[in-house]
């Protein structure tokens, strides 16, 4: 968990400074709150420096693609991986919160696996980081229990009829990530450059992982979804 | 309770909107909303349970009208005043009457309390399973006001037990009282026809993680 892999290429920043808008009522509340439990000793600035740093810039999605890159080049590691998924990535350095009872899902020609949190928003912190705004939101949350294939088409998988789709609601402490299909084509790569073809949406199973590698080319976290 | 966050099978949402290029936060009050709930959460007044809870209580039109990390901001409030870290006056006024009796997280604990390695999971030898892969069972049709894991859409469902992930603590009496109560968590598959009818693809199917009070053979 060392890599520092994203830059904020497009802040909406609200700190104070001269650019002079009225902060909003969010803003302003939880700069409040946060001074109230700074003053009450409940809560040290510099604790909260280091929670943000942790998920900004060292935990992210590379950790993910490291996994299943691995996975595809090494077949003891993907049988390890699958039968006992947590104690298999933490052979590479990844535990700790929201990724304590890790289950891995293998994605096979006639099998696809997608995961969502229709209760919230549980997702596999140590191997993803957190989670993008649309596996928050209501629509995602609504319809991948319901509607999975018509989701799976708005991210650009179009799958076949006799591919069986299993969705698996995180509804209690397992976090579920995907290993996807290795794409054809990818015979002489080395793991570190599979790794880079994986996506993060691949291993939440709203993508395929393509050989031409992800599109615009950007690090985890700041990928386009495919 | 069914509350707005059980958002399972709802129709009229719209589509999903992935933004290319996201950021991990988009303010830096997210950040901090955040970080604060994570660490005021590493101070053991409540459990991740109690924080989902806490949550549920939004009043649904304000949870749709909201963002995620406001989500958060409406639990955390919550919490800390009925877990008596800060007292109502204080958090209306957002002015501290006294310091807290107790010791921050520091910055020091935070890469130790991030990896820890143990958090729902409790002994394989504190439940034994009343059921196993493959067998038949059905969700119960309960509604309680209290917190559960079971979302509306999965109750009194038919499916078939796909796995038996061990033992968990059991969160709807986690969320209630802080008890760590064990129970036994079921992989279970249901078929997308059992859950929505007819119209459901005949590929489809959706796993729900239930813990053992929820099911009954069936």
């Amino acid at each position: 968990m060392s890599d520092h892999h994203h830059h904020h290429d497009h802040e909406h920043d609200d700190r104070p400074g001269p650019h002079g808008a009225p902060l909003t009522d969010v803003q302003l509340r939880v700069r409040a709150l946060e001074s109230l439990l700074v003053d009450k000793g409940l809560v040290d600035p510099k604790a909260l420096d280091a929670l943000i740093d942790t998920y900004e810039t060292k935990v992210g999605p590379r950790n993910g693609a490291l996994v299943v890159a691995k996975a595809w080049v090494d077949p003891a590691f993907k049988q390890r991986l699958l039968a006992d998924s947590t104690a298999a990535i933490a052979e590479l350095g990844y535990i700790g919160r929201q990724g304590e009872d890790m289950v891995v899902l293998e994605n096979t020609p006639k099998v696809h696996n997608v995961v969502v949190c229709t209760l919230c928003s549980c997702y596999p912190w140590p191997v993803l980081g957190l989670p993008p705004v649309w596996y928050k939101s209501g629509p995602y949350r609504a319809r991948t229990v319901i509607d999975p294939r018509g989701v799976l088409r708005e991210f650009g998988v179009d799958l076949a009829d006799d591919v069986e789709v299993r969705v698996w609601d995180s509804t209690a402490e397992l976090r579920y990530l995907v290993l996807p299909e290795r794409p054809a084509g990818t015979d002489g790569m080395t793991e570190e450059q599979l790794a880079e073809l994986v996506t993060r949406d691949s291993m939440i199973g709203v993508a395929v992982v393509r050989a031409g590698g992800r599109r615009g080319a950007g690090a985890p976290p700041s990928e386009a979804s495919e | 309770m069914n509350g707005i966050h059980d958002l399972g099978g709802m129709h009229g949402f719209g589509p999903v909107n992935p933004e290319p290029n996201e950021p991990v936060f988009h303010h830096e009050w997210e950040r901090r909303a955040f970080a604060l709930n994570l660490a005021t959460g590493f101070l053991g007044r409540w459990n991740i349970d109690m924080g989902r809870y806490a949550r549920e209580h939004m009043p649904p039109a304000e949870y749709l009208a909201t963002t995620y990390y406001e989500h958060w901001l409406y639990g955390l409030e919550r919490l800390l005043v009925q877990k008596g870290l800060v007292t109502a006056a204080e958090l209306d006024a957002m002015r501290a009457q006294g310091p807290a009796a107790i010791k921050p997280l520091s910055p020091a604990d935070v890469p130790k309390a991030l990896r820890n390695r143990r958090a729902a999971r409790m002994d394989d030898d504190l439940a034994a399973p009343r059921f196993k892969a493959g067998d038949r069972v059905r969700t119960k049709n309960e509604h309680p006001t209290g917190h559960t894991r079971l979302p509306r859409y999965a109750r009194d469902k038919v499916g078939v037990v796909d796995r038996d992930h061990g033992v968990f603590i059991f969160a709807d009496e986690h969320a209630a009282s802080g008890q760590k109560v064990p129970q036994r968590c079921y992989a279970v598959r249901f078929e997308g026809r059992e859950l929505w009818g007819p119209h459901a693809g005949p590929r489809d199917a959706v796993f729900v993680d239930c813990f053992e009070p929820y099911l009954e053979p069936a």
